[in-house]
């Protein structure tokens, strides 16, 4: 590095430096901010995007979900796991369960982050939704699984 | 902890506001098909339980309430999956004016409502659906 006047900081208060692309905006958090996980720490947008990404998922996941179950001949135990039993139900069910049960953690999060207040409780219930959230996921997945690997006869 | 205003300040807005309603029912919808996803969850681990467990799951799964659920599903279904949509053609730049998301509210009010009695029709019709 060059000991150039702009990034010779001898001086004994260092002025704010314009450009210090290294630090960001979230030079203005506490680290205890971050270590709590609260808010953004530069991947604020990170929620947004898979967000996006899971809606975009769930369209055709959700719309081809309701026309198959409503497309059923009968709901008895026999036809629906001969339905899971076809690869590609199974394979949909599974993008469907685990998009919805990802896109359902996030909009959950926001709600909680909205109207539960208090450090501790909220972190405590974000906790809550998550955990509840994978269980729900892997439920649905082992579940599928075991019907389309024919143990559920 | 400071007892600071936080955000959202649901005392300072003017409910009946078409922004707030639309946005307001699209966390609600979201929030009852979170719900409908434990419901699709039992289900799957019914089926995979066996025919006999799939059984008593069904007899839970025929009850009255529940079809009174199943009613709710369909009509919050039509209603976030027309919402998100709304919302992804925002994130692509249109539709943002305040005329053209007036109208897109309105259209989305009306094409739930149609969305979901369609849907509703199909499913007192749908073979499945006999008990």
């Amino acid at each position: 590095m060059t000991n150039s006047p702009e990034t010779n900081l001898s001086a004994a208060e260092p002025r704010p430096r314009r450009g210090a692309a290294q630090e960001g905006p979230s030079n203005l958090r506490s680290p205890l901010a971050r270590v709590l996980g609260q808010g953004s720490a530069k991947e604020g947008v990170h929620h947004w995007w898979v967000q996006r990404l899971t809606s975009v998922a769930l369209v055709p996941l959700t719309v081809w979900f309701v026309v198959s179950v409503l497309s059923l001949p009968a709901l008895d135990h026999a036809t629906v796991t001969a339905w899971i039993g076809q690869i590609w139900t199974a394979v949909f069910l599974i993008l469907l369960v685990l998009t919805a049960a990802w896109h359902s953690q996030l909009g959950v999060r926001v709600v909680v982050e909205d109207y539960v207040h208090g450090g501790g409780m909220k972190t405590l219930v974000l906790a809550l939704v998550t955990f509840f959230h994978v269980v729900v996921a892997v439920a649905g997945v082992l579940a599928i699984l075991k019907v389309a690997l024919g143990g559920a006869g | 902890m400071t007892e600071r205003p936080l955000s959202p300040h649901i005392t300072v807005y003017r409910m009946y506001r078409y922004t707030l309603l639309t946005s307001i029912l699209n966390r609600a919808t979201g929030l009852v098909l979170s719900a409908g996803l434990i419901l699709l969850v039992y289900w799957l681990v019914a089926i995979a339980s066996g025919a006999s467990a799939y059984r008593g799951a069904q007899a839970v799964l025929s009850l009255g309430v529940l079809k009174a659920v199943y009613v709710i599903l369909l009509a919050t279904f039509s209603y976030h999956l027309l919402a998100g949509i709304r919302h992804l053609i925002w994130d692509t730049g249109h539709g943002l004016e305040r005329t053209q998301s007036k109208r897109s509210a309105a259209l989305l009010g009306v094409a739930a409502i149609l969305l979901f009695m369609g849907l509703a029709w199909w499913a007192l019709h749908a073979a499945g659906s006999a008990p």
